[in-house]
């Protein structure tokens, strides 16, 4: 375990394979919900709460379950049911504690389920920080640094898209691309910026 | 017959899941580099499609309502598992070109979005159809987008160069490039379809 690790961690899941502009997961919810920032802000709260979590107890689900009893074959069965499982219980605990925190982000917690980031993220941490069925020293510490840091690229380019949609508005775009087509042009050329991060060295 | 018929082909024009329903998108973008990679991810998306809509339709009268959706996606997960399992022994360069993205057509809206809005509550026939259908105008979509790219992002379609001398425009294989095909192809589709109406 060492700091450069980190540090490689946070820069290529944050900005050189940003979950969204260069991985392409969780698409689905950024185009739709990215139309105000008040909202993009809470599903992006709700999603890297959701990745954290499931970054831990699928490592330990892998570590501790899938690998001593030689099932790791049913990852993506497990993995899935665990994080939808998961997702219920947030919502359930939430809507008990504190109403208005369920009903600030409670219609977003349902659709966490079916987003690929989260789902990614895992089987992500389990390709890059196991070798050969075994852990590799500081995995642990490596998955859930690498699931907060999804999580921020999330909500990085959640809100800079927010922000240029509510700007677009008040334009006057063609009929065809209006919504879902211009979202997707813009999402293209703020790929390409991210692009320029391909450069760094250490 | 012919129910059967419109149940196939309403999947790949009329409700196309890619240009139409606008689903599963994340698969549809990261694999379309290639031509090649297009057709495996279609193949394998149709098979899960076609098998669990199957089997939940089977078993539509068996599953409660309340916990529908954790069953969908444990059925929809071990068709994944064995398309997983089967790509892994059989076409091991395609696994690693597909990457990630095979264990995460657990979550592709299109899968879950047929269980839950058609199979539920059709029989089993119409559910073969439907997925069939869908599973193919997903497929044929893929091939477009990633047509595109590979033609104009390389130069090349399945792996064969079409024109010497031609000079490819590499951004369209990089990611950005995907997502302005798919930004360019949905504005085209919406001209045709206001200009129908």
């Amino acid at each position: 375990m060492n700091t450069a690790q980190f540090l490689t961690i946070f820069i290529s899941a944050v900005f050189l394979y940003n979950v969204i502009l260069s991985r392409f997961l969780g698409l689905c919810s950024f185009v739709a919900i990215s139309r105000e920032t008040k909202p993009a802000m809470a599903m992006s709260l709700a999603v890297m709460f959701v990745t954290i979590m499931s970054s831990i107890i699928t490592w330990f689900i892998y570590r501790f379950l899938l690998i001593p009893f030689e099932l790791t074959y049913l990852r993506t069965i497990s993995f899935i049911l665990v994080i939808a499982t998961f997702v219920q219980f947030v919502e359930m605990v939430i809507r008990k504690i504190s109403p208005p925190l369920y009903r600030f982000f409670g219609i977003y917690l349902p659709l966490i389920t079916v987003n690929c980031a989260v789902l990614g993220v895992a089987v992500l941490n389990i390709d890059m920080f196991f070798t050969n069925s075994k852990a590799i020293p500081g995995s642990f510490y490596y998955s859930v640094f690498q699931g907060i840091c999804v999580g921020l690229g999330y909500a990085l380019a959640m809100l800079l898209m927010s922000g240029i949609r509510e700007r677009l508005d008040l334009c006057d775009v063609p009929k065809a691309v209006k919504d879902f087509p211009l979202a997707f042009i813009i999402a293209s050329v703020m790929s390409l910026s991210f692009l320029g991060f391909n450069g760094f060295r250490f | 017959m012919k129910k059967f018929l419109n149940e196939f082909l309403k999947g790949i024009i009329k409700e196309n899941p890619t240009f139409v329903l606008v689903l599963g998108l994340c698969p549809t973008l990261a694999v379309s580099v290639s031509v090649i990679n297009g057709i495996g991810m279609g193949i394998a998306a149709t098979f899960v499609l076609l098998g669990s809509n199957i089997i939940i339709s089977l078993m539509r009268n068996i599953i409660p309502a309340r916990i529908r959706i954790p069953c969908f996606i444990v059925v929809i997960a071990t068709f994944v598992t064995i398309t997983e399992l089967v790509m892994k022994a059989y076409s091991p360069a395609l696994n690693r070109a597909l990457g990630i993205y095979v264990p995460l057509i657990v979550v592709n809206c299109i899968v879950l979005g047929r269980a839950e809005a058609y199979a539920q509550k059709a029989r089993v026939i119409n559910s073969l159809f439907d997925g069939l259908g869908m599973g193919v105008g997903f497929t044929l979509a893929l091939i477009l987008i990633s047509g595109i790219r590979e033609f104009l992002g390389a130069g090349k379609i399945l792996g064969y160069t079409l024109f010497k001398g031609f000079e490819p425009a590499f951004v369209l294989g990089m990611p950005s490039g995907a997502l302005l095909v798919i930004g360019l192809l949905l504005g085209f589709f919406n001209i045709l379809k206001n200009r129908r109406t």
